[in-house]
């Protein structure tokens, strides 16, 4: 993959600062974080889950739980277009019955991948409420859904890729960034739903 | 190698065999939820083809697929046309011709699930086929053994009966010494196959010393209908030399576990004391089966999304 077409649409403090923003809208909303709780879509989502986490303590003084749920499962495209995707383990082991559930991923496209996660959602219990938040909404919606909560709205073309690295390995900084792949190459944009 | 169909473990390779077992640790967490049901194979229909008796594996398939939300259709052989002489190549037309997307077959003849495949668009599961191979019986004992020792490799797993007739011996013998097992066979002389230690396999006559310093113990069922012939006098002679009891698995490791693929004859080749007791995991297999086969459904039904046939 080539760095140099990448371009940043999101630095670090512009992500610190969204999701800071983003605490303080979902404790407004919710008038605070009593019956909230924060399910991270795998696997983009777990980190931004558990950084909402870090922030809501500070505004509220309490620790939500924490879930991941990885969609696999859900898919609408199993045998359509390739081979089975890795399943990965879903985790959420608090009760959702009655709960208000942040359901937090890292970018929202088709909502096909929200709408996989919703089902996955409803066979743990039955939420109060669910509300989405996501860092990057990049457009091209395919189903009826819409953020609650979004870090920043980005314009790309469908052959684009987008991704956010949080705490990366080679510990470069955090950041959104968007790529052309070639309208051909199966990027994420592909395998993403 | 990745193919639609699941016929043995002989020629999977070992990464293959992995994916099966990390992708049943999923499914696993699905049988212990509330609502133990996903949607993943909607729309998509398995034939349950059994051509032998079965309750646990096919009730395990069974529930595999409606836990997939699959139709899942279950034929046998008594009761269906093939009682009526129909050939196993027409049968297979007939329920092609319904368009399933799975065909789980058990058969009393070695190959059978092989043959089936060549002839059939959709993929192919061996439940078991004669005295060759029963693959998801391996996978789910290697699973089993996972889930309780954490890794395979360098374990030592001694495996005791009919090993000649077994395809659970088989199957088992060629998957563990994939993940690096140290795999015993243990047996009566006219129960063990000429040329076994070609599997890589250690041969054993003598249980006692099979059993020593163990870390599994996988107890293969004594064919009842088999005695009386030239290799197995009687049920009382065999569990004296082979039977499991507390003596011999005070043998293995202090923390040995005890398998037995079922079904069970209490008091031959397994003591009841020690087929209920703590170090015991034959259930623990039977749960492990219905995630294995979620996995493997799973898997396939991705592959033939690949494939041009479908």
């Amino acid at each position: 993959m080539d760095p140099s077409n990448a371009r940043i649409v999101m630095d670090a403090d512009e992500i610190a600062r969204a999701l800071r923003r983003i605490a303080g809208e979902v404790t407004e909303r919710n008038r605070g974080a009593e019956a909230l709780c924060l399910v991270g879509v795998r696997r983009g989502g777990v980190p931004l889950a558990y950084r909402l986490r870090v922030l809501l303590r500070e505004l509220e003084g309490r620790d939500v739980p924490v879930g991941t749920v990885d969609i696999n499962l859900y898919r609408d495209d199993l045998g359509v277009s390739r081979a089975a995707p890795v399943v990965g383990r879903s985790d959420i082991h608090f009760d959702l019955d009655g709960r208000v559930v942040l359901l937090v991923d890292d970018v929202l496209y088709t909502g096909r991948t929200v709408r996989a996660a919703i089902d996955a959602l409803m066979d743990y219990g039955r939420p109060r409420a669910v509300q989405l938040c996501c860092l990057i909404d990049r457009g091209h919606r395919e189903l009826p859904i819409a953020a609650d909560y979004v870090g920043r709205v980005v314009a790309t073309a469908r052959d684009e890729r987008v991704d956010v690295v949080l705490d990366s390995e080679d510990s470069s900084p955090d950041r959104a960034e968007v790529r052309s792949t070639g309208a051909s190459k199966p990027g994420k944009e592909a395998g993403a739903l | 190698m990745t193919t639609k169909h699941l016929l043995d473990i002989e020629t999977l390779d070992t990464q293959r065999i992995v994916q099966f077992l990390d992708t049943a640790e999923v499914f696993f967490d699905v049988s212990r939820r509330k609502v133990r049901k996903v949607p993943t194979l909607r729309g998509k229909t398995v034939i349950n083809l059994f051509f032998e008796a079965s309750t646990r594996t096919r009730t395990s398939f069974e529930i595999a697929g409606k836990r997939l939300s699959a139709d899942v259709v279950n034929v046998s052989s008594s009761g269906s046309s093939v009682s009526k002489g129909e050939t196993l190549l027409d049968t297979v037309k007939n329920l092609e011709a319904m368009r399933p997307d799975v065909l789980v077959i058990r058969h009393s003849s070695s190959g059978a699930p092989h043959f089936v495949a060549k002839n059939t668009a959709s993929s192919v599961i061996n439940a078991g086929d004669g005295t060759h191979e029963h693959p998801t019986q391996a996978l789910l004992d290697a699973f089993t053994i996972r889930r309780a020792k954490g890794s395979i490799r360098d374990l030592v797993v001694t495996i005791t009966g009919d090993v000649t007739h077994s395809r659970v011996a088989r199957s088992n013998a060629h998957l563990l010494t994939k993940l690096g097992a140290k795999v015993r066979v243990c047996g009566p002389r006219t129960m063990m196959p000429v040329g076994i230690e070609q599997l890589g396999v250690e041969v054993f006559d003598d249980f006692a010393r099979a059993a020593e310093g163990a870390d599994v113990l996988m107890m293969l069922r004594i064919q009842r209908e088999r005695m009386g012939e030239v290799l197995f006098p009687t049920a009382r002679e065999y569990s004296r030399q082979f039977g499991l009891g507390r003596r011999v698995l005070s043998m293995a490791k202090p923390d040995a576990i005890v398998m037995h693929p079922g079904p069970m004859n209490r008091g031959v080749e397994i003591d009841p004391e020690v087929a209920d007791g703590p170090q015991s995991v034959i259930l623990d297999q039977v749960e492990a089966g219905v995630a294995v086969r979620m996995a493997t459904l799973y898997l396939l039904a991705g592959e033939a999304g690949q494939s041009p046939l479908s």
